[in-house]
């Protein structure tokens, strides 16, 4: 027992370094990948040549842009999604005590769904879709939060549900919006957007992205002993001392503004948040410190790799939100079954 | 320690609790008795802050150390990282555990005789065993007052023992003030220093266990007949219900 633990401890210090030397990896791999064949070397001069000209120039000017305005935005998106979604979901998970749980559960990803269909609809782009599917989703979490707390309490399980109450209905909301919609030029925009890409991802949308994702994900990690203390159950954090609401409400609206974000900017991404806190889960075991940038790291390799399959496997891009829900779904299954195994989790 | 006097609990709109008054010293050790249902733990929730009384005054003069009844993480926390989260009061919101914290949960871990669980899964362990890291947890809070629920059910007898003479020595050498709710007269018997027996949410008797903790007072508590035993050749007792048979009638 004493060596699997020095093993698993030696593990999880190294881990991180490892998984971030795989991340940037498989950022410059994924450089290179696509329609212009391009070596790592290139893509490596190419950059650099931004910075501090190493040789003289050699490549392709269609080279440089396609590297800098198209590939690069495009990775830098999928990064910061994949990093955000798989803290938000390790976090949700250890808050609600439920590890099925994903930050679709709490109503933010289908409220602000909702919301871009509805700008796309009236005819809103740009940022007023932004600024509409982040208003949504965050009302969302509001509602649930609001549906759910009885006396000045809120009880995990009733989250839940509402969540999923919130959830369908802004589903039908939604499919209302797709009936409204014009059939030949809206509803292709609309189901298109909420399928999930980030192929036309520029500058700008990882600006929005990261302005949304990078603090929230700081103030997650800054209550990573919070999170531990709140699996224990609500009851024995308060006995702690733990100020569980204020804790409870930092946490839901950081996750809200992570997914408000990626839905404003690439559509619905489902499963990622669920899936990956597992697999990082199983690489440092449960305590947040460790977990959640485990999480992130791994998430962003994750939704990096799958975008990757998004661009090159058809000529055609695939929406992301496809590749990941046929990767997740499976996998959600077998934790559902192992959970199963074990007994299930209690409820309170 | 504990000063309560005219306490007032409601959970949940109904009156649960009613013109309670209780005190106790400083050093000394209280055992809860009472049926199921009648407020023990409503009255441990209140003691350790998570229930507001609605009327009446309690003061506690110390910190307060909280230790749950048998539980499962839902997350494979170790025995280190439960313990751990009993440091919570002293790190803050943004907080997390340091070297100082890691060594004064060692230091309890030590004391109790259980560093071989630091690295171990927390669910993976016995019940004894998890009810020893949660008092370590405890432990861990720096606390003057030790409120358990129910430390000994769904122990074996000699995961008892061990809890029980735990609690003596933490009084007797750390100066812990100590409350237990259980089930079993003879936990107040070995070392309660006073007891409360809950008959209603009205009706109680409190004192010091010599005095309050008898067949009489148990009967009634009950609502069965409860008589002394001695043991013989030992300078012991206990007190054991007297079953009837009679009090359900069972029809197929």
């Amino acid at each position: 027992m004493r060596t699997g633990w020095l093993g698993r401890k030696l593990a999880s210090v190294s881990i991180l370094p490892a998984l971030i030397t795989l991340l940037v990896a498989v950022v410059l791999y994924s450089v290179t990948i696509g329609r212009y064949d391009l070596s790592v070397r290139d893509v490596t001069y190419i950059l650099i040549d931004n910075v501090h000209p190493l040789v003289a120039p050699y490549w392709d000017p269609v080279h440089e842009v396609v590297v800098e305005q198209v590939r690069l935005p495009r990775i830098m998106a999928a990064v910061i999604i994949g990093f955000g979604l798989s803290v938000s979901g390790a976090a949700l998970q250890g808050l609600f005590r439920n590890p099925l749980v994903d930050p679709g559960i709490i109503g933010v990803t289908s409220g602000a769904g909702f919301g871009g269909t509805l700008a796309i609809l009236i005819g809103w782009q740009g940022y007023l879709l932004l600024a509409m599917a982040f208003f949504f989703g965050i009302g969302s979490v509001f509602l649930v939060k609001l549906l759910s707390t009885v006396r000045g309490r809120t009880s995990m399980l009733t989250l839940v549900l509402a969540g999923v109450v919130i959830s369908a209905f802004f589903s039908a909301a939604i499919s209302i919006a797709k009936l409204l919609a014009d059939p030949f030029q809206k509803l292709p925009a609309i189901t298109y957007w909420l399928m999930g890409s980030i192929a036309s991802s520029n500058y700008l949308d990882v600006l929005l992205v990261a302005a949304a994702v990078v603090p929230s994900a700081i103030a997650i990690y800054l209550l990573r002993f919070q999170i531990n203390i709140m699996s224990l159950g609500e009851e024995k954090a308060r006995a702690l001392g733990t100020r569980v609401v204020l804790v409870q409400w930092i946490i839901l609206v950081a996750s809200a503004l992570i997914s408000a974000g990626v839905v404003a900017t690439s559509g619905i991404i489902g499963w990622v948040g669920l899936v990956i806190p597992h697999v990082a889960r199983a690489l440092v075991g449960a305590d947040h410190q460790r977990l959640l940038p485990v999480s992130g790291v791994l998430g962003a390799i994750y939704l990096l790799m799958v975008d990757n399959l998004a661009r090159t496997v058809t000529t055609a891009e695939i929406p992301l939100g496809i590749i990941t829900a046929l990767i997740g779904v499976p996998v959600f299954a077998v934790i559902l079954r192992r959970l199963h195994a074990k007994g299930g989790w209690s409820s309170d | 320690m504990i000063e309560a006097s005219d306490l007032t609990v409601e959970r949940g709109g109904r009156i649960i609790l009613r013109d309670y008054s209780l005190r106790l010293e400083r050093g000394r050790t209280l055992a809860v008795l009472g049926a199921n249902g009648v407020g023990k733990t409503t009255l441990i929730n209140t003691l350790i802050g998570l229930i507001k009384p609605r009327s009446g005054r309690l003061s506690i003069g110390g910190q307060v150390g909280f230790v749950p009844q048998l539980f499962e993480v839902p997350f494979s926390y170790s025995a280190l990282d439960i313990a751990l989260m009993g440091r919570a009061r002293h790190l803050g919101l943004f907080g997390a555990p340091g070297k100082r914290d890691y060594e004064i949960v060692r230091h309890y871990f030590h004391m109790l005789g259980i560093e071989d669980f630091e690295p171990q899964t927390f669910n993976s362990l016995s019940g004894g065993q998890r009810q020893l890291v949660m008092i370590a947890q405890a432990l861990a809070s720096e606390c003057e007052l030790l409120v358990l629920d129910e430390p000994c059910a769904a122990l074996d007898y000699k995961n008892q023992d061990k809890v029980l003479s735990l609690l003596e020595h933490l009084r007797d050498s750390h100066a812990m003030t100590i409350v237990f709710s259980t089930h079993m007269p003879q936990h107040a018997v070995e070392i309660a220093s006073d007891v409360l027996l809950m008959t209603s949410g009205s009706r109680y008797v409190c004192g010091p266990t010599a005095d309050a903790l008898n067949a009489e007072n148990l009967t009634a508590l009950y609502d069965l007949p409860i008589a002394r035993a001695d043991f013989s050749g030992l300078a012991k007792h206990t007190y054991a219900p007297v079953f009837r048979h009679e009090g359900v009638v069972i029809d197929g």
